[in-house]
């Protein structure tokens, strides 16, 4: 009984573990489009993702430095850890300036015309997450 | 020994949520920030387009109005030794608002009060002209807000509104100005926030603005409700700012990109 009990606790730690840093599932249940992912990453008035980040997109001339070259990130992280990173980096570090871009809750002082919605749609992070799965370098 | 700790653990909070104000050393006006062609545009009153507004302005200054049929120079008289300083000093108390009013909130109570006519809508052309025109009689002298037990409060206000995080995007005034300030947002510089210039000159806007007009569009940019024009939000973060700036040289009509 007390080791039934013991095991259960390991297994919801890892459990936990595991949901502290990753998001295994897909948002809408179905795998993203990476082409599509490409044009949210690089449009400044919808993924947002240059203002902050650079990355391997020769062709756009002004991107940010306040963040990590987004080269490699499909190496660097699996799927989960991408999605999670996207939907709410600050389940990572509080502290981050990097918006969550799929939670509603917790905002203040939202705009009209953007309240009660995330950044991107849950179709537009599997896209933004297939795309950054082929960064493989 | 446990209660030191906790008042040491309180002080460490205290000072983290703070540690990011830049030292006064380190401070740097938006000027410094520009290229050396914008920079140049600023210096030359022939070149800086905000000096237009500046002229305009002096013409408003002696210009009879309203039913008291009195100009601003009939109770201030020459505005190059009476006007010298008060931009700087400005957001300043006012005993019968009972709080910090801006500079144009200050040029409309003396219109309304003084010369019995209607307050100039924010962002006309005639309220740029005349804060520009006054605002240039402070150009090189120091930034010098004076805060008491009185102001203290709208202070605490502005400094609360610039560390709130806000918007659709969730981010704060401080995590980019005094955390980020000289790294590039997509290409523009991120300068300290500084309003050592206002009304400035904007190349984006093609026109002069107010530095409400300024904070506005960064509230825009964070997908936050940016507060209406006039609003004592505002006039604290203005205030807040100036107080930042304490000690910097006043530089209006600046330039901006
Ligand atoms: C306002 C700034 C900002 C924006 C906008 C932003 N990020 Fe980030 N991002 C950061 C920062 C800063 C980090 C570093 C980790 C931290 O501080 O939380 C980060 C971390 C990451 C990481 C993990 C770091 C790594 O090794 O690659 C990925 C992946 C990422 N961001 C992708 C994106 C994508 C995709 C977008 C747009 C859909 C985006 N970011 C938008 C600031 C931003
Ligand atoms: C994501 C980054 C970011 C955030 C957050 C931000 N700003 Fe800015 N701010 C900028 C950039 C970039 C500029 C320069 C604009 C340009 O040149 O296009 C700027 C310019 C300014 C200026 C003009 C400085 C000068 O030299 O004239 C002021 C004042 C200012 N911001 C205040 C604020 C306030 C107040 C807030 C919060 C409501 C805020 N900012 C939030 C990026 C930001």
């Amino acid at each position: 009984m007390r080791l039934a009990a013991a095991v259960v606790a390991a297994w919801l730690t890892v459990g936990v573990a595991q949901a502290a840093d990753s998001i295994p599932q897909s948002l809408t249940g179905a795998k993203g489009d990476p082409a599509r992912g490409r044009t949210i990453v690089t449009n400044r008035h919808v993924g947002l993702c240059l203002l902050c980040h650079s990355g391997p997109f020769p062709e756009e001339r002004f991107q940010g430095t306040l963040a990590p070259d987004l080269k490699g990130a499909g190496t660097r992280w699996s799927e989960g850890q991408l999605r999670l990173r996207i939907v709410d980096s600050s389940r990572i570090n509080p502290a981050t300036i990097m918006p969550a871009y799929h939670r509603t809750e917790g905002l203040v002082r939202v705009a009209p015309a953007w309240r009660g919605k995330p950044v991107l749609t849950a179709e537009q992070i599997e896209d933004v997450v297939a795309f950054l799965m082929t960064l493989k370098d | 020994m446990r209660r030191l700790c906790v008042a040491l653990g309180a002080i460490a909070l205290a000072v983290s949520a703070f540690a990011a104000e830049i030292p006064p050393s380190d401070r740097r006006s938006g000027y410094d920030f520009m290229s050396r062609e914008t920079r140049a545009m600023q210096d030359d009153d022939t070149a800086n387009p905000g000096m237009l507004s500046v002229l305009e302005g002096g013409t408003l200054w002696t210009r009879k109005a309203g039913g008291a049929g009195k100009a601003c120079a009939d109770c201030h008289g020459d505005a190059r030794t009476s006007m010298k300083g008060v931009a700087a000093r400005h957001p300043s108390f006012d005993a019968a608002r009972g709080r910090p009013v801006n500079l144009e909130q200050r040029i409309n109570a003396c219109r309304v009060d003084r010369q019995g006519t209607p307050p100039l809508a924010y962002e006309s052309r005639e309220l740029l002209a005349l804060s520009a025109y006054v605002a240039r009689q402070s150009r090189g002298r120091p930034i010098e807000i004076a805060v008491d037990a009185r102001t203290q409060p709208f202070l605490d206000a502005g400094r609360a509104t610039f560390h709130r995080r806000q918007g659709q995007l969730n981010l704060s005034c401080s995590q980019c100005h005094d955390d980020q300030w000289g790294r590039s947002l997509a290409g523009n510089t991120i300068p300290q926030a500084h309003p050592t210039g206002y009304p400035i000159y904007r190349l984006e806007w093609q026109a002069v603005g107010s530095l409400q007009r300024r904070l506005r569009n960064c509230f825009v940019g964070l997908r936050a409700e940016a507060y209406e024009y006039g609003a004592p939000e505002l006039v604290d973060l203005e205030l807040f700012l100036m107080w930042r700036a304490r000690g910097m040289t006043f530089e209006a009509p600046a330039v901006r990109p």
